[in-house]
């Protein structure tokens, strides 16, 4: 089965209207809850059961970071929706902002709710111009139906849902650097702790999660939480999107079953383009090391098998890779990217990244020494663990991913000054 | 903190620049921000809590480039400073932090062009070259007619339509460098 979750209205006569969404049962999760007052532990509880794991590439447990908010501490209390979507290979939240922009302000009012929060903020990125008026749009249409603001449906709940625009900045994916933004900042990771939870947004305990993670909460509280683990497998509960680029035919987002044959998700993208045989694949954006096209054809697309496989679910983000693909020069587009996007706030980050893209573009460009790939795996290894947020744990493991796998290419590389592939 | 650059001359004519932060508008830049950017600027600081007007200097310094033709100048962002009551530097710092903010001036059409993985595995390089010499100019270059300036971008989030390009606020995916000639075609 595919398309029931965030995609599910996919198929209806423009999807993103408030009427369209209605009419699979949208916003009734929510009129429930305000009615009823449901306790927020039965949500929570509901949100263990289904094992959504947060798909903004971290992968941890929904309902469990739910329930590290002080929903009665006094005060104002924060939900932020991480719409940033800047890791390369990923392109899922944009569609579900100009496809399913209501599944997304559901899924934040229920979150406001069951965290004692009145307040929500969606970070898009600043590039999005479509799917940020889509989202205004459909929060305009919330509000005129009486389904947020204040005293929403004459409940006694008040929730506000506004934008933030990002800049241009991929640091600003890592959820405080994020809050830093919102705040009206350069993007730099904040260090933890105080985690969000207990000092976020304004200095107000906060919760952030990624666009779809969010707007899965009402397919699931609508479903009941056994529905949704069942659709995926034990502790890999749900449906998730996958963006599939690179060297297929038919490139795009797929909405399937946690632990789905990645051949299979390969068929749906159409198969390989020209004929072409598979050579590597990254699984989970660009930050996750790549595996060789023959492991994945014999890998499930779930959290723990692809762990297993030594690689990262991520944000679902595949990029497929043919034959005729130079690894070395696959991984200096890479490194480059995690170079130009550190903060530089941390020393390894900073001075690591740029050793990583230099080293590997010389080697690309046939100025490799003997000692590189040794020393590639030195700096990667230097970085690993001793930055303040992730992004040098990005720049560092698709690296050794890469040498790992493919060794021989780089080293073709130092041999002969020249690509192993277009020599052959 | 709104008030008009009229009353900040009133009130810095009679206070000594000691006595109060508002004399600093014997100088003030804020006749450089039109009414309706000030109207906009008001819109997005609605949405943050009001002690939080630097919240707002994302949004300020977007709306700033786009009245003037699609670059910043340090009067406009002293008068933004200015206008959000902050002090200068941090206008700059955020000015200089994000990739979208430009501080010299760009072409009417500011093509950015993705580069990254999957639009590369995708042709991008071609992309790249054609709209290189098609122009006449490199990254970070504009032409002398002012109509063009072409950027590098990382991943716009449109993989599965590499490669891919944004001018303005629009997105264009699945390149070809006829299609490419196509749209530049049709740019006033
Ligand atoms: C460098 C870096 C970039 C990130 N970019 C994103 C992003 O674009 N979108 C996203 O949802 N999460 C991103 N994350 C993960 C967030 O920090 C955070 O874990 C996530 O938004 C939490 O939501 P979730 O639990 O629902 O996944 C990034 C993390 C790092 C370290
Ligand atoms: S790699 Fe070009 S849009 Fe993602």
């Amino acid at each position: 089965m595919a398309n029931e979750v965030c995609f599910k209205n996919h198929h209806l006569d423009k999807p993103w209207t408030l009427q369209a969404y209605q009419s699979t049962g949208g916003y009734d999760v929510w009129k429930k809850i305000l009615n009823k007052k449901t306790q927020a532990d039965e949500i929570i509880s509901e949100l263990k059961t289904s094992c959504l794991r947060g798909r903004g590439g971290a992968g941890f447990p929904t309902g469990l970071k739910w329930s590290f908010m002080p929903r009665n501490a006094p005060g104002e209390k924060y939900i932020v929706c991480n719409s940033d979507e800047g890791e390369p290979g990923t392109f899922k939240d944009r569609d579900i902002l100009r496809y399913n922009p209501h599944a997304l302000i559901e899924g934040m009012a229920i979150a406001g709710y069951t965290m004692g929060a009145s307040v929500g903020y969606n970070y898009i990125r600043g590039e999005f111009w479509e799917p940020y008026e889509h989202f205004e749009t459909a929060v305009k249409e919330a509000r005129a139906a009486g389904l947020l603001g204040k005293n929403i449906l004459g409940s006694g709940i008040d929730f506000e849902l506004y934008t933030h625009l990002g800049g241009g900045a991929y640091i600003c994916g890592e959820e405080t650097a994020l809050l830093e933004s919102i705040e009206g900042k350069k993007g730099q990771p904040r260090f933890k702790p105080p985690f969000p939870a207990s000092y976020g947004l304004f200095g107000r305990p906060t919760t952030i999660n990624n666009t779809e993670t969010l707007a899965s909460i009402p397919s699931i509280l609508q479903n009941g939480g056994k529905w949704f683990l069942e659709i995926g497998k034990p502790n890999n509960g749900g449906a998730k999107l996958f963006s599939v680029s690179g060297h297929v035919n038919k490139p795009g987002n797929y909405e399937v079953p946690l632990g789905t044959p990645f051949a299979e998700l390969l068929e749906m993208a159409g198969g390989m383009r020209d004929g072409n045989k598979i050579k590597a694949v990254i699984p989970g954006g660009s930050s996750t090391p790549m595996l060789p096209g023959d492991v994945m054809m014999d890998v499930n697309m779930d959290y723990d098998s692809i762990a297993k496989a030594g690689s990262m679910l991520g944000a679902g983000s595949v990029i497929v890779m043919d034959e005729k693909t130079c690894i070395v020069k696959a991984l200096a587009r890479i490194s480059y990217f995690y170079y130009e996007e550190s903060c530089g706030q941390c020393t390894p980050c900073r001075e690591g990244t740029g050793w990583l893209s230099r080293v590997v573009n010389r080697i690309e460009n046939g100025a490799g020494r003997p000692e590189d790939i040794d020393l590639l795996l030195d700096v990667s290894k230097k970085i690993e663990g001793r930055t303040i947020c992730g992004l040098g744990d990005a720049a560092a493991m698709p690296v050794s991913g890469a040498i790992k796998h493919f060794r021989d290419e780089f080293q073709y590389h130092v041999d002969h000054k020249k690509c192993m592939v277009s020599a052959a | 903190m709104t008030l008009s650059s009229k009353d900040a001359q009133t009130l810095s004519a009679t206070q000594s620049p000691a006595q109060s932060k508002k004399a600093k508008a014997a100088n003030s830049k804020l006749d450089l921000l039109s009414q309706n950017v000030c109207a906009e600027i008001d819109q997005w600081l609605a949405k943050y809590p009001a002690d939080w007007s630097i919240s707002a200097s994302m949004p300020a310094l977007r709306i700033v480039q786009d009245s003037n033709g699609g670059y910043l100048t340090t009067d406009l962002m002293d008068a933004i400073a200015e206008y959000l009551d902050v002090p200068a530097i941090s206008i700059y710092e955020v000015a200089t932090f994000y990739s979208m903010y430009e501080l010299k001036p760009v072409g009417r059409h500011k093509i950015c062009v993705c580069t990254n993985i999957s639009c590369m595995l995708c042709g991008s390089d071609e992309i790249v070259s054609h709209l290189k010499s098609k122009l006449g100019i490199g990254f970070g270059e504009m032409t002398g007619d002012g109509k063009f300036s072409l950027k590098e971008v990382e991943c716009l989030a449109a993989c599965g339509g590499a490669p891919m390009m944004q001018i303005g606020r629009e997105y264009y995916e699945n390149l070809t460098t006829e299609k490419v000639d196509e749209i530049l075609n049709k740019l006033a």
